[in-house]
């Protein structure tokens, strides 16, 4: 699982030559279930080597749970907008109270993946939330933790958005606009338009895989009983002919444990990366609302100063003694207002580097992922057509 | 009694066929009696007044017992020539086989065949081989075109009732039959009637099970469906019947798949006739010979109403045995016997079992293929969203191996749908077998009845001789006898006599059963061991032949190294250095290639498959070489951005050609391979158009 893992992550980014160059590679390994019912929880090791000058060794060892990881992209996500930072694995309430072995290894691998991106992203790998979160003692960040989501409950970031969204849908209807100020750049319209399609598909086709994942073990079951049933029934006949039929529920039971193994690589090779880019394109989701929020912001910004301007030219005229303040208080605008089209700009540039990045790393990832997927198949399908191949001199002696 | 045997044979003749009729009392030198050409005569001057009249719904005509397919024909070769010797002077003499068969020999092919013809030709080529029949003798049956009939007598509301009849088209070249060909209408109640025959006539044998009768509306019967399914059961059916070689002999099924016109074997379903057949005996029973029973009616089992007293009277011992009481004189000996009843019950069992897991493989085997095509089809979209959406090249690049990937998968999923079908085919043994341990069943309860029977016998031949000796005891106290008592000796040693009789007959019955069911246990297992032989290669064969049909292990891995060397030329045109992990990938390739490679035991379909893989594959290496090729080319250029393998690693760049080149090998491999079988079969090769 390990090698599969490694392989994964290791090519989805081109590997740098240690000695040289730069390198922070983390690994997230041996999780352990923690306390009991509701408070059950994983422990992650959270391995990280590096030769950064910023860090405090070349090898540091955390213990971290899945919170930590909440914490680290929520912390993110406030500081590097327009970044599309790395989708994690999502919270699941079923698997709360079972934390299966497969359940518990692919979050492993999903969180494994999600702070690689993160070091290997050349903005994110700076953060120092990121420091913070590989090497603070444990206790440090529990307290972090709970500054963030103790009192104050911080929300996760999209259900925030959805009550931004809220909000300002109300206000609008409330103040009679016809819709929220928005950008009307074709280019980037069609971007977003890209991008919710590509959700749309992303999530039918990793629907399939799933259900294909689910069929594989299926018929892996079904191929097991049916073995076992016609073992019975050799053992009731006898003979050769006996010997035929065990031949064959053996063979069967064998291709069943085969197939069991397929789709347990399917599900780690082929639908996670599948679902994982479900996953990262809602966080680009995330960024487009980040992106049109701060535009509104600018664009509000950009109202009141114009409003501020005129009331100012009417002071100049009227109440001078006024005038003062009333400056101060525009050029603080200004600034305000500077700043938020500053930052909007930096989210459309960044973004803009990101969406290259995006698709970069997709085409990458997706080929390995249908690279697997035919392997796997074509492996699958070769152990069968073997194994049955090789029933058959058996059957040709048992007839004759 | 004569004359009403007479009656009868000429009444079957009639029903056999009516236009014959003429012809066949003509031709009829060989019947012993001088009655019958008046008698037919009669008879088809009646038949054309009461057109429909089907046999069963007369039975006053004649008096039900004495019909000849009621009794058992004691003439048959297979059976006990003692038990048919024993009876031939009671039952009767003119085995109706030969009254029926034998005129129709010579005189009636041409006119069946000149009939017939048109709808026999159309039908001829869905015959298909039944393989237990041998290879010396065969009977090939079809059943086709349904017709919708009205019911014209026996219901209540005119043409409130239809039915359906089949053409029943039955080839062969044993002889008896007369022909080789010949074809005849029947509906489903002929089907039952036939299957309840051979049912009363061939106790002890295997009989293979008759499709069920459907409790249906009538509306449902008409669909075209429910016709076709019923069809298909039919001829599975009467083709199983010719397959078991005591059954294809029988008289029953030559009447039923020769004789035209209504079916003149009698229901004994037909509830009425049952009635009036069970009560013309009881007469009989309640007076004279009341005790005895009645030797030649021994030899059939006690149910339907036919023998009231002997129902009661089997019960009374069947009660005695189960209570326990009394040991019964006659108990089951048979220890090899018994030993098999048991391995047929735990066969059974696993067979059902067995059966059960198959259908669920088969569902599982479905739904793979299923979802997989879905999946297939997610992708297909996929990929046509991404390339027309797409924004960047190495997108559309990524896209054209999706689509790859993707019609693998439908085409995957094309082929799980025919490995389906084929082991469907193949684990259909199981179930008919299944079928066929039913028809097992029967015939051990045939065994076990008439095992009660004889016990029924014995212990009432014991209380009757108990009742002599008391008697003889009596009046040898009285000096001078007695004359009503002497009487009445007399009379019981009569009713000992004729119960002995009926004892011999019933034991004969009980061991000629005995026989059938050990001939038939060893016909079925070697059968069985046959057919389930069959069934596993197939089944095997099947799943190698399919899976290598299949496109996943070609296809795909084409796919698999299309994806590959893509993957090449996408990294050679974004200029990405390209590490070792890309020969890597390649030569993980080439070493999936090798189980493709040419090997003797391809099939034909397999290797014609293969080779259209290879081609495609061949085709798009091509495509992708030349593009590394283009790279290669600006490589020249000193200028770092434009020199697409700058950097790369050069085996890396080399590979692909070495690909193509060992390619084209393997590819012109497997077209010689392929092309021995054109030239061998003489005809073309033939691809799908469908990438």
């Amino acid at each position: 699982m390990i090698t599969a893992q490694r392989s994964s992550s290791g090519s989805s980014h081109s590997p740098r030559s240690p000695s040289s160059q730069p390198y922070l590679s983390i690994s997230v390994t041996d999780p352990v279930k923690l306390g009991n019912g509701v408070q059950a929880y994983i422990s992650y090791r959270v391995i990280t080597k590096t030769n950064f000058p910023e860090y405090q060794g070349p090898e540091k060892i955390v213990i971290r749970r899945y919170s930590d990881f909440v914490w680290l992209r929520d912390r993110l996500f406030e500081k590097y907008k327009g970044v599309f930072i790395p989708p994690l694995p999502e919270k699941s309430a079923v698997e709360k109270f079972r934390f299966s072995a497969e359940f518990i290894e692919l979050r492993r691998q999903a969180l494994d993946v999600f702070v690689n991106r993160i070091a290997l992203h050349h903005e994110l790998q700076q953060s120092e939330d990121l420091r913070t979160f590989l090497q603070a003692d444990e206790e440090t960040m529990e307290r972090l933790r709970s500054q963030e989501t103790g009192i104050f409950k911080k929300k996760p970031a999209d259900l925030m958005q959805i009550f931004k969204e809220v909000q300002t849908k109300v206000s609008d209807v409330v103040l009679g606009k016809e819709k929220p100020v928005e950008e009307s750049n074709p280019e980037y319209e069609k971007l977003k338009n890209y991008i919710f399609e590509l959700e749309n598909h992303l999530s039918e086709a990793q629907k399939h895989a799933y259900r294909l994942v689910k069929r594989h073990r299926e018929l892996g079951q079904s191929l097991s009983d049916f073995g076992k049933a016609v073992k019975l029934l050799g053992a009731c006949e006898g003979d050769a002919l006996g010997k035929a039929f065990s031949d064959l529920g053996a063979k069967a039971e064998t291709l069943s444990v085969r197939l069991q193994k397929e789709a347990h690589q399917l599900l780690m090779n082929f639908e996670e990366p599948l679902k994982d880019y479900v996953r990262a394109v809602q966080s680009i989701k995330a960024t487009i609302a980040e992106r049109a929020n701060a535009f509104r912001h600018q664009c509000e910004l950009a109202e009141t100063i114009k409003l501020k301007e005129i009331n100012l030219d009417k002071l100049m005229l009227t109440r001078s003694d006024k005038v003062g303040e009333a400056e101060l208080e525009y050029r603080e605008l200004k600034l305000e207002s500077e700043e938020a089209t500053r930052r909007f700009e930096n989210i459309v540039r960044l973004m803009n580097e990101e969406m290259v990045r995006f698709q970069d790393q997709k085409t990458l990832d997706m080929g390995i992922a249908f690279h697997e997927f035919a392997k796997g198949q074509a492996r699958l399908a070769n152990n069968i057509a073997d194994a049955w191949r090789s029933l058959l001199p058996k059957l040709e002696a048992c007839s004759s | 009694m004569m004359g009403s045997e007479n009656l009868d044979s000429e009444e079957a003749h009639m029903y056999a066929s009516r236009e014959e009729m003429e012809n066949l009392v003509l031709d009829e030198p060989s019947n012993n009696n001088n009655g019958t050409k008046s008698f037919s005569d009669y008879r088809s001057a009646m038949s054309s007044l009461a057109d429909t009249h089907h046999p069963l719904s007369s039975p006053m005509a004649e008096p039900a017992d004495s019909d000849p397919l009621l009794t058992p024909p004691p003439f048959r070769d297979f059976r006990n020539p003692n038990v048919a010797t024993d009876n031939s002077s009671y039952i009767e003499p003119p085995s109706y086989s030969d009254v029926i068969f034998s005129p129709f020999d010579e005189n009636a092919v041409n006119e069946i065949n000149g009939v017939d013809s048109p709808g026999r030709s159309s039908d001829s080529s869905g015959f298909l081989s039944k393989s237990t029949s041998s290879s010396s003798d065969y009977v090939k049956i079809t059943v086709s075109n349904p017709q919708k009939e009205q019911e014209t007598s026996n219901s209540l509301v005119p043409g409130g009732n239809t039915y359906v009849t089949y053409l029943i088209t039955t080839r062969t070249n044993i002889p008896g039959h007369n022909g080789s060909e010949f074809s005849v209408r029947r509906r489903f109640k002929d089907v039952v009637t036939l299957s309840d025959r051979l049912a009363e006539s061939y106790r002890g044998f295997f009989i293979p099970p008759r499709p069920d009768k459907n409790v249906v509306e009538s509306q449902v019967m008409q669909k075209q469906e429910f016709v076709e399914q019923r069809r298909v059961a039919l001829e599975k059916y009467l083709r199983r019947l010719a397959g078991h070689p005591v059954i294809r002999k029988s008289d029953e099924l030559k009447v039923f798949l020769q004789v035209q016109g209504k079916l003149p074997l009698p229901t004994s379903t037909d509830v009425a006739s049952r009635m009036l057949d069970g009560a013309v005996k009881l007469p009989k029973q309640l007076f004279g010979e009341s005790v005895a029973v009645a030797p030649h009616e021994v030899v059939q089992p006690a149910k339907g109403g036919r023998d009231l007293l002997r129902i009661f009277k089997e019960l009374k011992q069947s009660m005695a045995n189960d209570w326990g009481g009394s040991k019964p004189p006659v108990v089951e000996e048979d220890k090899e016997f018994l030993k098999k009843k048991e391995r047929m019950h735990d066969l059974e069992q696993q067979l059902s079992n067995a059966s059960q897991q198959a259908e669920s493989l088969v569902k599982a085997q479905q739904d793979m293929g299923e979802t997989m095509g879905e999946l297939g089809l997610a992708f297909i979209k996929l990929t046509k969203f991404e390339n027309e959406e797409a924004i960047f090249n190495s997108q559309r690049a990524r896209a054209a191996d999706m689509k790859n990937v993707a019609t693998a998968a439908v085409k995957a999923s094309r082929f799980y749908r025919e490995l389906n079908a084929q082991t469907v085919k193949h684990l259909d043994t199981l179930h008919e077998y299944l079928g066929l341990m039913l028809s097992v069943h029967g015939a051990f309860s045939d065994r076990s009845s008439a095992l009660l029977t004889v016990q029924t016998l014995i212990s009432e031949l014991s209380s009757l001789h108990l009742r002599a000796e008391k008697l003889e005891a009596a009046s040898s106290k009285i000096f001078g006898g007695d004359r009503s008592r002497i009487r009445k000796i007399e009379e019981l040693k009569e009713t000992i006599r004729v119960t002995e009789d009926a004892k011999h007959v019933a034991t004969g019955e009980y061991e000629r059963i005995k026989e059938n069911n050990r001939n038939e246990l060893e016909r079925l297992g070697r059968e069985r061991r046959a057919d389930f032989l069959n069934m596993l290669k197939g089944f095997v064969l099947n799943q190698v032949e399919c899976v290598w049909i299949d496109i996943r292990p070609s296809l795909v891995v084409v796919s698999a190294y299309r994806v590959g060397i893509s993957w090449v030329t996408i990294k050679a045109r974004t200029a990405v250095v390209i590490e070792s992990q890309e020969a890597v990938r390649f030569a993980e390739v080439e070493e999936q290639l090798i189980p493709f490679q040419l090997e003797s035991h391809y099939t034909r379909k397999e290797a014609e498959m293969l080779e259209a893989d290879f081609k495609n594959l061949q085709i798009g290496v091509r495509h992708d070489v030349e593009g590394v090729e283009k790279e290669h080319m600006l490589t020249k250029q000193d200028e770092v951005l434009v020199a697409g393998v700058r950097g790369m690693r050069w085996d890396a760049v080399e590979l692909p050609f070495q690909f193509r080149e060992n390619l084209d090998g393997h590819c012109n491999a497997l077209w010689r391979y392929a092309a021995r079988y054109y030239i061998y079969e003489g005809d073309m090769p033939f691809y799908e158009e469908d990438r």
